[in-house]
């Protein structure tokens, strides 16, 4: 599995889509790292990484019913695949190893 | 969520939205930024929200959304389709095959004939336009009043009047051209003797009339003893061999070199037939009088060519008062001030259609717009029956069409076949009348006396042949087209379908137009024919069979003539010989100045005065009403008339033999004469017209001579004895012989043209309305196929069923006889006003044209009425 194939942004959307899971289309994912991050978010920003992610298979997506809000419009519900569970996992335990293998007192110096 | 209606977003990024993102994205896309829209409001309130709106709509802005999804299915091919709409088209065009025929041939023939008019106009409009300087050069013309009322324009001019424009006005002109009138002369190159029309015209002709020469230059006619031939007369004279330079003698007494070779003058222009020209100088040279001859002498022509600058009308209003002003104070010429004649300029463009002698008579132009109408006309109801016709057999297509909406047809799809249908069969008519064409064009020009041409390579030609195909296809199609593929279909398959809503009344409306035309133009034909029956039937005052009319072309035939006459007697195939100044069908002298007992008898458009030789009464069989005829018995008879009935009547004596009249026409010595005899009128100019009062007497003043072949004799037995004494005795001349009765036969050739165009059109205008009445009658026979079938059940017969389906054609044709017969009666009284010798309008040939009419609609309708009369009523009845 090659690297380039998620990038920063992906990897936090990919996992607001497992934590939002089964209710997580672009509004909410949107308005969560706006939360989280306390940065603007753009609803295109995430929907185009969320349309990234779905054409390499680690998303898929149905449609869901339609809200007043969204002017009766249906949404687009993403859940995350087997595929892309395992890609963050990966992604996961790299991070940790290299995490685990930081001195202590380096930490301690950062904060 | 939020209960309350969250304000709308601003609308318009939506509209860039709409028409910027994928069609198959747009739905989330624009719910999201709208939810998004509606929490940020809840959150931040409007404007901030607002503000920010714009931020995300721009976020869309990327490729991945504006690109479109790839279809996920491949594009479906539609020839199969277009291979079923083919097929089925040709198999409905098969299935009924005459009537097909009918259908696209009707078409086709409506379309030829406008085509063919359309060349014809074409024609007529583009008359002249050979020359480049088309637009700028004019026939000098001569316009007045005559005695009787009428105005006159008059191309023969008198000399002065070319010296005065060329001394004056010459600054307003390119060219100023003096011509003498086309006439036959007799050309000689070596032993090659030709008669050829031809015209001595000043040099600047070849310039001014932009002649494509094939040898030698414009410059030809410089030297006063050149001449110019045509490719056609240096063929017939030299062969293949070069004419340029070699020696060509004009009647006997002119000499001129080849000084150059060109292209026949084409069909459609004045100059056509002019088979050479010759300098002006070469024919006055031997001519000295020309140039003598003062203002009341009128026998040139005068052609200018204007400077770029100058309009015709302006250098018209000019020159008009040239004549009168010299003739004003001349005491003897007060008769022709009294015509008030005007000198004008004829633009080439109006020579044609405008350049008649009585400007009044608009004959030709009217002739042009009458034809193209007729062709429009023509046009117009082969489409209305195609269209028609098209339509009722559409009814049968409806199953059809309720079958494919059931399968799955959209009506987009079956409006497309029903038009590619139509296109495809008015494609095909297209065609057939092209090659139509092709065939008819020979004889078209054969009867309408022109050579046209088809235009194979005229893109106008073409674009206008495809606009109306797409024209014709559409309004053809679009019934079937838009109202069948409108229907439900369930209704159609169950049969509910009424199909009595359809209008019958325009087609009956059309019917009866159709009708109208048609007995009109029959009415039409039946009297042209007639008046020319009647005219050819006239008494036309001598004998014209066996008549032979010799033009003396040269000088070689003075003197010879009582040799001549007694050779050919020796013959023994000529019964007598006699001159003449005219020929039998002419009158080229024409006088006043006839005076009785002080008082002039005054001759109200001129008299003929025909100097003759003593036999000349026995060679063409003059009737004599009283009196005698000359006699070489007496001498005196050089100071006697025989005059005509005509003439007769204006002296108003109850018997005028004896009677004695001067004759002074102020140009020749005023002699007195007594009057021998009075014969039959002859008819020498129009056998449509009175006779020409005319004077005969004896006078050594001839141009023909008249032989009378012995009657026991053939013509062809006879022609070669008499060609060998001319040739013997004449030998410079060639042998041109004419028949008097084929020159008299001539005169009936525009008329026998206007017939023969008549009945062409009266008979496709028949046709194609038989074919409006056809596809009516089927329509109708279609729609009451079970009113037929269950009218049989019960006991109607045959007979009473064609009676039945008959009545109402026979009872439209009715109503179009009672419109056509006043409308032919005003149109052909009105023709026949112009003839002064005319037929009657009698009832019978309404009633005959009517019956006709009727006659052939019977016949088209009982077609379609026995057939249907004659069905099976199960089979009729039973359609479900």
């Amino acid at each position: 599995m090659r690297r380039s194939d998620l990038g920063e942004f992906e990897e936090v959307v990919l996992l607001a889509v497992a934590v939002l899971s089964p209710r997580a289309y672009s509004v909410v994912i949107a308005e969560e790292l706006e939360r989280e991050t306390g940065q603007t978010v753009s609803t295109g920003a995430v929907h185009a990484a969320l349309q990234r992610l779905e054409q390499k298979g680690y998303l898929r997506s149905e449609l869901g019913e339609a809200t007043p809000e969204r002017g009766g419009r249906r949404k687009r519900l993403f859940t995350v695949t087997a595929l892309g569970g395992r890609v963050l996992s990966e992604v996961r335990s790299v991070r940790n190893r290299l995490w685990d293998r930081i001195i202590p007192q380096t930490i301690l110096k950062w904060s | 969520m939020n209960p309350n209606q969250p304000p709308p977003p601003p609308k318009w990024p939506n509209r860039l939205l709409n028409r910027l993102i994928a069609p198959h994205l747009r739905e989330e896309v624009l719910g999201d930024i709208h939810e998004r829209y509606a929490l940020r409001v809840q959150r931040l309130g409007e404007r901030a929200a607002r503000r920010t709106y714009w931020r995300e709509v721009l976020a869309y802005v990327r490729p991945g959304f504006i690109r479109c999804k790839p279809n996920q299915y491949p594009n479906p091919s539609h020839t199969d389709m277009l291979r079923n709409y083919l097929k089925i088209a040709w198999r409905n065009l098969t299935k009924s095959k005459a009537f097909s025929a009918i259908n696209i041939g009707g078409l086709a023939v409506g379309m030829a004939v406008a085509m063919l008019i359309g060349l014809w106009i074409h024609d007529e409009l583009s008359f002249n336009k050979y020359h480049q300087n088309y637009g700028r050069i004019a026939q000098v013309r001569e316009r007045g009043i005559r005695e009787d009322g009428r105005r006159y324009s008059n191309t023969s001019l008198p000399y002065p009047l070319a010296t005065e424009l060329k001394t004056s006005y010459q600054r307003f002109f390119k060219h100023i051209l003096i011509a003498n009138d086309p006439d036959e002369h007799i050309l000689t190159a070596d032993q090659t003797k030709l008669t050829e029309t031809g015209r001595f015209i000043e040099a600047g002709a070849p310039e001014m009339l932009t002649l494509t020469m094939l040898k030698g230059t414009w410059a030809g006619l410089q030297d006063p003893h050149s001449i110019l031939l045509s490719a056609s007369t240096a063929q017939a004279l030299f062969g293949n061999a070069d004419p340029m330079g070699k020696h060509v003698k004009i009647n006997t007494d002119m000499d001129a070199r080849v000084t150059g070779v060109y292209e026949d003058f084409p069909h459609n222009t004045e100059f056509n037939g002019i088979k050479f020209l010759a300098p002006f100088e070469l024919w006055t040279s031997v001519n000295p009088w020309v140039k003598e001859q003062q203002w009341n002498n009128w026998f040139l022509s005068i052609y200018v060519q204007m400077q770029p600058n100058v309009d015709f009308a302006q250098v018209s209003a000019i020159i008009k008062d040239i004549e009168l002003n010299k003739i004003r104070h001349i005491e003897d010429r007060q008769e022709q001030v009294a015509r008030q004649p005007q000198i004008a300029l004829l633009p080439m463009s109006r020579w044609h259609l405008y350049g008649n002698y009585y400007e009044d008579d608009k004959g030709p132009v009217q002739m042009v717009w009458l034809i193209g109408l007729i062709g429009a006309f023509v046009l117009l109801l082969a489409c209305i029956n195609f269209m028609n016709l098209s339509t009722a057999r559409s009814m049968k297509r409806a199953k059809e069409v309720g079958i494919r909406k059931a399968v799955g047809s959209l009506r987009g799809q079956l409006v497309g076949q029903f038009l590619s249908e139509s296109f495809l069969v008015v494609s095909v008519a297209f065609l057939v009348a092209i090659l139509l064409i092709h065939l008819s064009l020979p004889w078209f020009n054969n009867i309408a006396a022109k050579q046209l041409t088809f235009r194979w390579t005229n893109p106008y030609f073409w674009m206008a042949g495809l606009g109306f195909i797409l024209l014709t296809g559409f309004v053809a199609g679009s019934y079937p087209a838009f109202y069948l593929s409108s229907f439900q279909p369930v209704k159609v398959l169950k049969g509910t379908l009424n199909s009595r809503r359809l209008a019958v009344t325009p087609r009956k409306l059309l019917i009866v137009l159709q009708f109208t035309v048609s007995v009109t133009l029959i009415t039409g034909t039946f009297v042209v024919y007639r008046q020319i029956q009647y005219a050819k039937n006239r008494p036309i005052g001598y004998d014209k069979a066996g008549l032979l009319l010799i033009e003396q072309k040269t000088a070689d035939f003075k003197g010879k003539h009582a040799l001549l006459r007694s050779e050919l007697k020796n013959t023994g195939v000529v019964f007598e010989v006699a001159e003449s100044r005219s020929s039998t069908t002419g009158i080229t002298m024409w006088n006043g100045g006839f005076w009785r007992k002080g008082t002039e008898i005054t001759c109200p458009n001129g008299c003929g005065t025909l100097p003759v030789s003593t036999e000349y009464g026995q060679t063409v069989g003059w009737q004599f009403v009283a009196g005698r005829d000359f006699n070489r018995a007496f001498s005196s008879d050089s100071a006697g008339f025989v005059i005509n009935e005509s003439f007769a009547k204006l002296l108003g004596l109850t018997n005028p033999v004896g009677a004695v009249v001067t004759w002074n026409p102020r140009w020749r010595k005023a002699k007195t004469y007594t009057i021998l005899g009075v014969v039959n009128d002859m008819v020498a100019l129009s056998p449509y017209e009175s006779a020409i009062p005319t004077v005969f007497f004896l006078e050594d003043n001839y141009n023909w001579i008249n032989i009378k072949l012995n009657p026991q004799v053939s013509a062809a037995e006879a022609l070669p004895k008499i060609e060998a004494v001319f040739k013997r005795l004449i030998p410079t001349a060639p042998f041109d012989y004419k028949f008097a009765d084929q020159e008299y036969g001539a005169k009936f050739a525009a008329e026998e043209r206007i017939g023969k165009l008549a009945s062409v059109f009266a008979f496709l205008a028949i046709v194609i309305s038989c074919l409006g009445l056809f596809g009516l009658a089927s329509f109708m026979a279609e729609q009451r196929t079970k009113e037929i079938g269950i009218r049989k059940v019960l006991g109607a017969s045959v007979l009473n069923l064609w009676a039945l389906l008959s009545k109402d054609f026979v009872f439209l044709v009715l109503i179009a006889f009672l419109l056509a017969t006043p409308l032919a009666y005003y149109a052909m009284s009105d023709w026949l006003q112009k003839y002064e010798y005319r037929t009657e309008l009698s009832w019978w040939i309404f009633a005959a044209s009517g019956a006709g009419a009727l006659l052939i609609t019977l016949l088209t309708v009982s077609f379609q009425s026995i057939k249907a009369a004659l069905m099976n009523p199960v089979k009729s009845l039973r359609t479900e």
